[in-house]
Parts: structure tokens; C-alpha cells; sequence
């Protein structure tokens, strides 16, 4: 007994001096920088996202895209950035974790979290912290909100959002559907447990009803249980559905395309931005995807100059093709450089006064970017910037008006 | 005399308390006095969640002997249950600390209730069967509660499964929202409240473990078939285990969710259940200052790791791994001995020698 | 024929979750530990195959056998490394080990062969020549049969599980019960210190059980991203647990057991989802588990446990 708990202890003492050498590694970076406020030069931007864990391809995409962005922006010798990318594994606590991390390390800008609930936790705290974040990729609306009872609903003045909101997809999505006389009856697949999937179906829905579009199936999956589509489909088939509507990452999506096909169903297939990405899937059949239409703001294949730079950078260094997630990154880090150059903003400055000083900005100015040009932000922090239609024909996006 | 007797329990236990109470007042200090990170000080919180979690785990399968790996089902329903008071106390009660209270303890009495109905088909079972039936009724919570709607207007409360059909008035709320959890709340934990949720559980654990009920537990788990022929009732007492430790549970879960500002249902998943077990495990079954340590430990880990970058998660499970094999591995355990033996027997030279000198002046 | 047709995805699931099983099954009765890395080998074949049939170009059958090899190593080493030193110690800290053994392989594997999802090949078609209402022939690949003139389809993969499920399933039994390893390994599930007095060498039994649960693991690995092609590093960690659950479900530490508690659960999981909820279903699966617990506490096919005083 004496033995086991000296064996523990022992154990325990050498998981404290891991960590105590942790900490003290990392001391001379979290020690505050005002004492000594030129060696700076760098602006601190930090962001949280999945690193590691089921949600870690969108993670890493941001912390890809972000690394490029500020190498550019570095090599250009105006403005500097040092980025520093912290793990939240798709978690509120640990997202918080990491946002305390960087709050230690000095961060003077954020780039918010990458997903939305981790998100919804940080921008709390930054809003009490007063440090200015833009997520690229985030797209609950519960990030923005700062009181729900509020009448009217209050907005934190220090959150802004790269992505547009869900609600603004699944209501554009279903206008679109209506508009282009695509189908009347509809069936919609979404992820029961995921926000940015319940989000979007909530507004296609209300939207839906309101335009006299039939949803003839409705079925959903979640986490654990998101292989096996034989049912979803199914349904969908037998109920008669012309269109279905995916509002989904392209992972999941990937299956249901090839399992439908197995069940010999070909509907028209309509979906969000997370669809963004399908055709970069390594040993992926492309011709799956024929036809499916989405609504993406950024187009990897598009003739644009600044985005083929930019994809081919991302390719050189990571060996993978961006995705939106990325775009929207890339768009951040160049919003940023955009609104401190022209703010005026010095590294010595307080968190608190490039807050106030970026605020300014944000509702002010106008961004061109990856994902859209003249994009404007509103004072609850959204984005304007039009979702454009996209049709996979031939494994590459061709744009829909 | 007699204190002498009985002094290997009571000095656990106050060695236990003691150290719980040093810690606290240690960190509370240097929390007040600003020299903790921010990343530490954000920490104490959930620390102490994950500690109340690892010690009542530990009372399910140190004390009782189940194995339980469902036991994040009995935070989520403190979380959202707690959260869900909170919110609808928000107004009527205006002390955070009141309503934080009225929240954990809602939480608590939501999960005993829950523990208890689960505890009626469970209790009937043994070892690993026992096991996978509290991972099934962890999944099954995590499915309800991603699928619950509860709001709240003049009426009452609301409440609708799979669809929202609360048909709130204006002015109602909608408190869980399905899929999406509840979000905006209100950040009232405090480290204090969660100093005095470990404390309290400990006491009750000590005087459990103590009394006549307890030593019938652990008759139980040392050999059933014995205590049940001395007539020791094995569903009463197994029963009084189970729920006891989920009420802690969710007097945990309630602390965790209300130093959140959003709470959802996929957090109180399998891996965490397993995470809390981790805890149990590493710190020593039964052993509740193991637990602690254990919890506080490992929760610290991950977020010290940072400096390996993409290797962090790599570097964690390499850790729990040699953990594991240093703590369980007789050859290691040995080595260790050894080593604890030569310590000693230095020490013992140089207080002799101390001693000696001692005499001499 | 929907029904058919949702029992024929039930069954192509359940045939997966029985083959995972058989590895949990095996390992547990004679080890009678949990071992809940078995769903991230099972990844780590995936991949393996992946990679040997997509980047080196190797035919599907020397890809599924460069997988079961590599697996089969990686099983050894990780016995020799992790669980062997604790042969003595309690069911729990082995137990802890595995799922940190769990961890290091997903994020090995992440870190290996990035979090982006890799689309595994289709194996399990045949190419047929057809021609288009325009008159010219082309070559379309076929990945299933068509019965009652369209209404009832099963796809070659679901074949080929069930039949794989089957051969190992009879092949085990035959192994368990012929070969002398088998009446070892037999041995020592029923009583260790008996089977050692005997002149068995118990370490080497529990090593080679290892062996054979993770070379098993790759092919279900294959079986499991033929069916359902996308893969990721936490590919293997819910069909584990769900394989768990169906090893305990038909009795663990039984053969066939598992193979029945595998299709019982694929099939009660597709079901559920078809008939009534797709939102509740593995709340429903669950459900339907513990009501079988209850009626049957050791599982379908398991032996009841005699208790000794």
C-alpha cells in the first residue's frame, strides 16, 4: 500500500515538474510587455480553433491560411504580425483555456475561435477583456449576441464576423431555390447536433414555409452516427424529394453523395459553404458531385489572380488545396492589415485602444478580399458580402447567376 | 490511546482536508494578489468541477467496486438542469451566489434523481455488464438532452423533445434550444463556491466511507456474496453509493456549466466519462487526495503541454501511458522502492546525526 | 421492399460492427481486458491499405495484406510496450492504458497523415459495358445487384462483409477449438493459474491473441471504409465503441456472440432510424441494449457466470 501511493506520488511529482517546466518555458513569453513597451514590433494576433480531434481539418485550414497571410504581410515590411494559433479541440473549456493562454502571452488582436460554440465562450471573455476579434469562420449568430433579452437584442461592439451568418444562408439558400424554380418539394439532411447545421436549417425552414416550398423529408444525424445514410436517403427518395438540401461540411456530404448513388437516387443537391472543399478531397470521385449546387463565397478554381497566389502558396507549403475556411482566414489577417495601417495603430498600443480603434474601422471601411469584394461589416459585427452560386460541373465550380 | 487506534483513517481524512484547504488558500492569494496566468486563474473553476467529478466517480467504483463509464451523463443533466435554474432565477433572485447555489443544488438533486432511476436497472447487474449499461445511459442522456427544448414566459415552464413546441409567449425564453445548447449564460461560478462543493462532497464521502452504511458498501465490494449472507441489503446500500455520487456529479456539472458562458450536450460525452475515470485510476481507487491530485493534474497537463505545438495531444497520451506503466509496473514500482528506501535511509543517518548534534550542545 | 432494403443496410452494418467485435470478443475473453484502442488500429489498417493502393498503386488484395501485416506488428509492439508490463496489475490501469494507447494513435495519425479526410477506393465493383440511349457503349462500374427488377439492391461490399464475417467467424471457432494455441488460449480464459500449472505459457497466449485481434482489425478497417468511404483519424473510435457495445450485447468473450450482437445492433440501428427517429436512434440502440441486459444480464451468448463463495 505504502509502496503503491509512494509509486503515485513519484508519478505525480514528475507530471508537476512537466508542467512546472512548461510554465517555465513559457514564462519569459507571458510575462507582460508594458514595462518595456518598444521591443515590440509585431502587433500579437492570436486565435483558437480545433487542432486536434474530429473537427481539425477546419483548425488547421485557419491556422494554415493565417500563417501565410502573415508571412506576407511580414515580407512586405510595413505592418508586422506575430500569429500565434492555440488547440480548443472544438471545446468551450478549452477554448477558454487557450484564450487565457494567449490573454497571457499579450495579445493585442484576435482572430476569434474557428468554430462557433468555442467561439460563443471566447468572445465573452474578450468583450469583458476588451480585445477586438474577427472569426473567420464562426457563423452562429450567438457569437455576436451580447444580450438575448435585451429588447432590442444588444450586439457586443467588439466581435466581428469573416463568414456570414447562418441565418443569412439558410434563408438565402432557400430564396435561391425559389427563385430559380429549382424544385417544390424538398428534403433536407442536417447534423442534429452540430450549431452551424441547426442554425442553417432553422432560417431554410422558416424560409421554405414562407415561399411554399414542400419539405417532404427532414432527417438528421450527429456525431457517432454519421456513416451510415441508407435511411436519410431513403426517405428522401421514396417521399419523391427533386432537391436535397445539405446544410453540412463536405465530410458527411461526401458519404451521402456516394451512398445515394449506390441507392441509384439522383436529386439535385443543394449546399452551404461547408460544402466548400468536396472536390479537394484526396481520391474523392469528382463526378459524386456533379451538379450539386452551393452557395460559397470563395472558389478555389476561379481565374481570379490574388486567390491563384494564393492557392498555389497554400499548396507549396501545406500540399492540400484551400478551402473556404482558409479564404476566410487569409481575409482576416489582410482585414486586419487594412484597418490598423489605416487606423494608425503602433504595437505599443494597449489591447483595449486598438479596440476602440479597430471598432471604428470595421464599421467603417471597405474590405476586398478572397471571399468577396467591397464587403462591409454592420454595427452588430455581420458581414455583407454576397454568397455567389456555384454549380460543380466537370469537377470544377462553375459560377450560377 | 484510543485516537491512536482509529488514526489511520482520521489522518487520511485530515491530511485530505488539509490539503484541500492549504491549496485553496494558496491559490486564492495569488489569484487576488494577481500573480496567477490568466490561464491558471481561469482554471480553478473547472478544476474544481473536475475534481468533485473524479472524487464521486471515485466513490461509484473505489468505494462501491462498479465501474461506471457514464458518469458525464450525471454532470450534463447538473449542468443543464443547474443552468436552467439559474436562468429562471435570474431575475427573482438577485445574489450570484444565492442563485449559483440554488443552481448546483438543483443540479445535484436532478442527477441523484436521475441516478436513482438509473441505479434500479443497473445495480441488478455485475462488472463489465454494469459497465456498458451506464455507457448506455450516458449516450442516452447525451441524445435527450441534444434534443430537449425548455423554455420559460409567465405560464411556466415548457418543455418539448425533438421539435421546439414550447409556443412561448412574448416575452418567454428559450433556455435549452436543442442542438444548440443553452447559450448567453450568465458567468456566476466562483472559485469559492467550488472550494466549498469539494469540500462539502469530501465530508459527506468521509462520513460515508465511516459510518456503519459505508463499511456495508465496502463489504460489497470486497466480497457480495459474503456481506449478502450476513444480511447486509445489497440494493439499499448500493443504491445509497450510486446516487450519492451522482448527486455530486451534478452539483458539478452545474459549477462547470455556469462558468461557461454556453453549455451543450455533445461536452458530457464517452470520452469524457472516461477522462473522469483516468482521474479515478491514476489518483488510486479509493484514495480520494489521489483523485484530487489526479484531476488537478491532469487537467493542468494538456494546457502546460502548449509548448509542443502540434505534438501536444502526442506528448499527453505518451505521458498517461508511462504514467500508467510507472504507477502499475512492479519492476518500476520496485525501482521506485528502492530509491524511496535509500532516501530514507539517508534522511535517517543525517536526523540521527542532527540528533546526535543536538544532544551535544 | 423498403423494409428489405433497410434489414440490407442493417445487416451490412451489424456485419461490421460484428467483425470489430470479434477482435474486442477475442482479446477480452482471454486477456479480460478492455481494449479500446482496437478501433484506432483498425483506423491505422484503413489508412494503411489507403495509401498502398491509392499512392503505391498496389492491387486491393496485396494493399489488404500489407494492412493485416502492418497491424498485426503494430498489435505485437503495442502488447510488448504497454500492456505486457501490467500483466499483474488491476483490469483498470490496463484499461486506462488502452484508451491512452487510443489517443497516441489518433494523433500519430493526424499528425502522419493530416486531419483532412482521404477517400478510400472502391474495391468491391465490377465494370460492365452498357449502352446509352445515344448509341455509344461506355464502361460503367458496378458496385451492386439489383433484385426484383430494381426494388431491392445490395451492393458487393455488403456481400463480401457478410461473407468475410462468416469465414473469420467459422475459421476462429475452428482455430479456438482444433490448434493447440487454440486450446491454450482456450485455457487461459477459463482459468490462467490452472492453464499455466499445465505447462502453458500464458504470456506468449496473450501476446499471439494480440497478434490475430489486431491482423483482424485491418481487415475490418478495409470492410469498414469500403462500406462507408471517408477517413479520417477518428475514423475508428465511435465503431469501436459501438463494436463494444455489441461484443457485450451477444455475450463477451463469445465468438459467435459477437457476430449475432453485431448484426442485432446494425440492424436495431437502422430501424430505429427508419421507423422512428433518425435524431433518437442510438438512444433507441441503447435503450434496446440495456433491455436485453436486464432480461439477459451476460448478454445473448453469454455463459452465466458461476459465483464461488
Amino acid at each position: 500500500m505504502m509502496k503503491k501511493a509512494l509509486a503515485f506520488i513519484m508519478a505525480m511529482v514528475m507530471v508537476l515538474a512537466l508542467v512546472a517546466c512548461g510554465n517555465s518555458n513559457t514564462d519569459p513569453q507571458t510575462a507582460p510587455d508594458d514595462t518595456t513597451p518598444t521591443e515590440t514590433t509585431a502587433f500579437k494576433i492570436g486565435g483558437t480553433g480545433p487542432l486536434t480531434g474530429g473537427a481539425a481539418i477546419y483548425g488547421n485550414a485557419v491556422k494554415n491560411a493565417a500563417e501565410i497571410a502573415v508571412e506576407e504581410i511580414n515580407a512586405l515590411g510595413g505592418i508586422q504580425f506575430e500569429l500565434r494559433f492555440e488547440d480548443d479541440q472544438h471545446d468551450a473549456e478549452k477554448a477558454l483555456n487557450a484564450y487565457n493562454t494567449l490573454k497571457g502571452w499579450g495579445m493585442q488582436i484576435s482572430l476569434g475561435s474557428v468554430t462557433s460554440k468555442p467561439c460563443e465562450a471566447t468572445a465573452t471573455e474578450a468583450y469583458k477583456d476588451r480585445i477586438f476579434s474577427l472569426t473567420p469562420s464562426a457563423s452562429s449568430t450567438a457569437v455576436l449576441v451580447l444580450d438575448s433579452d435585451a429588447d432590442p437584442v444588444t450586439y457586443k461592439d467588439n466581435m466581428f464576423q469573416m463568414c456570414f451568418t447562418d441565418p443569412n444562408q439558410g434563408s438565402a439558400s432557400a430564396q435561391y431555390i425559389f427563385d430559380k424554380g429549382l424544385a417544390t418539394k424538398v428534403a433536407v439532411i442536417w447534423k442534429s447536433d452540430d450549431v452551424y447545421s441547426k442554425g442553417i436549417y432553422d432560417t431554410f425552414t422558416a424560409k421554405a414555409a414562407e415561399l411554399g416550398i414542400e419539405i417532404v423529408s427532414d432527417t438528421t444525424f450527429a456525431d457517432g452516427n454519421d456513416t451510415d445514410f441508407s435511411v436519410q436517403i431513403a426517405d428522401a427518395q421514396s417521399k419523391g424529394a427533386e432537391l436535397v438540401f445539405l446544410p453540412m461540411y463536405y465530410t458527411p456530404a461526401s458519404l451521402i453523395f456516394a451512398q445515394a448513388k449506390a441507392a441509384g437516387f439522383a436529386p439535385k443537391w443543394f449546399g452551404v459553404d461547408g460544402m466548400d472543399g468536396i472536390l479537394t478531397l484526396e481520391g474523392f470521385e469528382t463526378s459524386l458531385a456533379e451538379g450539386v449546387i452551393l452557395l460559397t463565397p470563395f472558389n478555389a478554381d476561379s481565374g481570379d489572380a490574388k486567390t491563384a497566389a494564393f492557392v498555389a502558396k497554400y499548396q507549396e507549403k501545406f500540399g492540400e488545396v484551400p478551402t473556404q475556411f482558409a479564404a476566410d482566414a487569409y481575409d482576416c489577417v489582410y482585414a486586419y492589415y487594412q484597418a490598423l495601417t489605416a487606423a494608425g495603430c503602433t504595437t505599443d498600443m494597449s489591447a483595449a485602444d486598438i479596440c476602440s480603434a479597430m471598432i471604428k474601422q470595421f464599421t467603417t471601411m471597405t474590405f476586398d478580399g478572397l471571399t468577396g469584394e467591397g464587403m462591409t461589416w454592420d454595427a452588430t459585427g455581420a458581414v455583407t458580402k454576397s454568397p455567389k452560386g456555384m454549380v460543380i460541373e466537370n469537377g470544377a465550380y462553375v459560377g450560377l447567376d | 490511546m484510543t485516537v491512536k487506534r482509529i488514526s489511520k483513517n482520521t489522518r487520511t481524512t485530515f491530511i485530505t482536508y488539509g490539503f484541500v484547504a492549504a491549496a485553496f488558500a494558496v491559490l486564492q492569494v495569488l489569484n487576488s494578489s494577481g500573480d496567477l496566468s490568466p490561464l491558471l486563474s481561469g482554471m480553478l473553476i473547472p478544476i474544481c468541477a473536475w475534481v468533485v467529478m473524479a472524487i464521486s466517480l471515485n466513490l461509484t467504483v473505489g468505494i462501491l467496486g462498479e465501474l461506471s463509464l457514464g458518469h458525464a451523463g450525471f454532470m450534463s443533466v447538473g449542468a443543464f438542469m443547474g443552468t436552467t435554474a439559474a436562468i429562471a432565477l435570474q431575475r427573482s433572485v438577485e445574489s450570484a451566489p444565492l442563485r449559483l447555489a440554488i443552481a448546483i443544488v438543483v443540479g445535484a438533486v436532478f442527477a441523484a434523481i436521475v441516478g436513482f432511476l438509473i441505479g434500479i436497472p443497473v445495480l441488478r447487474l455485475n462488472g463489465d455488464y454494469l459497465a456498458i449499461v451506464t455507457l448506455a445511459f450516458g449516450e442516452i442522456i447525451k441524445s435527450i438532452f441534444t434534443n430537449l427544448y425548455v423554455g420559460i414566459d409567465e405560464r411556466g415552464f415548457h418543455m418539448s423533445l425533438l421539435k421546439d413546441r414550447t409556443d412561448l409567449l412574448p416575452g418567454g425564453k428559450l433556455i435549452i434550444a436543442g442542438p444548440m445548447g443553452i447559450g448567453g449564460v450568465e458567468r456566476i461560478s466562483t472559485f469559492i463556491a467550488g472550494f466549498v462543493l469539494i469540500m462539502i462532497c469530501l465530508i459527506v464521502i468521509f462520513n460515508l466511507v465511516n459510518s456503519r452504511a459505508g463499511r456495508a458498501i465496502m463489504a460489497l465490494r470486497d466480497n457480495r456474496i459474503a456481506a449478502e449472507s450476513v444480511g447486509i441489503s445489497v440494493t439499499k446500500y448500493k443504491m445509497m453509493a450510486f446516487v450519492t455520487s451522482a448527486a455530486m456529479a451534478g452539483g458539478a456539472g452545474a459549477l462547470f456549466a455556469l462558468n461557461y458562458s454556453t453549455v451543450v450536450a455533445n461536452k458530457f460525452d464517452f470520452n469524457n466519462s472516461i477522462l473522469v475515470l483516468v482521474f479515478v485510476v491514476l489518483g488510486g481507487l479509493g484514495n480520494m487526495l489521489g483523485s484530487i491530485i489526479a484531476a488537478a493534474a491532469l487537467t493542468i497537463l494538456p494546457e502546460a503541454l502548449r509548448q509542443f505545438a502540434d505534438y501536444r495531444m502526442l506528448v499527453y497520451a505518451i505521458v498517461l501511458i508511462l504514467v500508467m506503466l510507472g504507477t502499475n509496473n512492479p519492476q518500476i514500482k520496485n525501482a521506485f522502492a528502492t530509491c524511496f528506501d535509500w532516501l530514507k535511509g539517508v534522511f535517517r543517518k543525517q536526523s540521527a546525526k542532527v540528533s546526535g548534534e543536538r544532544k551535544e550542545v | 421492399m423498403s423494409f428489405l432494403n433497410f434489414l440490407i443496410s442493417g445487416i451490412s452494418l451489424g456485419s461490421i460492427y460484428a467483425i470489430i467485435a470479434l477482435g474486442y470478443t477475442m482479446v477480452y475473453g482471454i486477456a479480460k481486458m478492455l481494449n479500446f484502442a482496437h478501433g484506432d488500429v483498425i483506423m491505422v489498417g484503413a489508412y494503411i491499405c489507403f495509401f498502398a493502393v491509392s499512392r503505391y498503386s498496389l492491387p486491393p488484395l496485396v494493399g489488404i495484406l500489407v494492412a493485416m501485416v502492418i497491424c498485426t506488428l503494430l498489435g505485437i509492439i503495442i502488447e510488448k510496450l504497454a500492456y505486457k508490463p501490467l500483466r499483474a496489475a488491476p483490469s483498470l490501469a490496463v484499461l486506462i492504458t488502452a484508451i491512452g494507447v487510443s489517443y497516441f494513435l489518433q494523433n500519430a495519425a493526424q499528425l502522419l497523415w493530416s486531419s483532412n479526410p482521404k477517400v478510400f477506393p472502391m474495391f468491391f465493383q465490377r465494370m460492365v459495358s452498357k449502352t446509352t440511349p445515344d448509341g455509344t457503349v461506355q464502361i460503367v462500374p458496378v458496385n451492386g445487384i439489383d433484385l426484383f427488377g430494381g426494388e431491392l439492391r445490395v451492393s458487393y461490399v455488403t456481400i463480401v462483409t457478410i461473407l468475410v464475417c462468416l469465414i473469420i467467424m467459422l475459421a476462429l471457432t475452428a482455430f479456438t477449438g482444433n490448434t493447440k494455441m487454440g486450446k491454450a488460449m482456450r485455457a487461459c480464459s477459463e482459468d490462467k493459474d490452472a492453464a499455466r500449472l499445465m505447462g502453458i505459457n500464458v504470456n506468449t497466449t496473450i501476446s499471439v491473441t494480440f497478434a490475430i485481434g489486431s491482423g483482424l482489425a485491418a481487415i475490418a478497417g478495409v470492410l469498414l471504409c469500403s462500406a462507408y468511404p471517408t477517413l479520417v483519424p477518428t475514423t475508428g473510435s465511435m465503431p469501436g465503441i459501438k463494436a463494444f457495445t455489441a461484443a457485450v450485447f451477444g455475450g463477451i468473450g463469445s465468438i459467435p456472440g459477437a457476430l449475432l450482437g453485431g448484426l442485432m445492433l446494425g440492424v436495431i440501428e437502422i430501424m430505429a432510424k427508419a421507423y422512428v427517429s433518425t435524431q433518437l436512434s442510438d438512444a433507441i440502440v441503447f435503450a434496446v441494449l440495456i433491455i436485453v441486459l436486464l432480461v439477459k444480464p451476460t448478454g445473448l451468448l453469454g455463459r452465466p457466470v458461476r459465483e464461488k463463495v
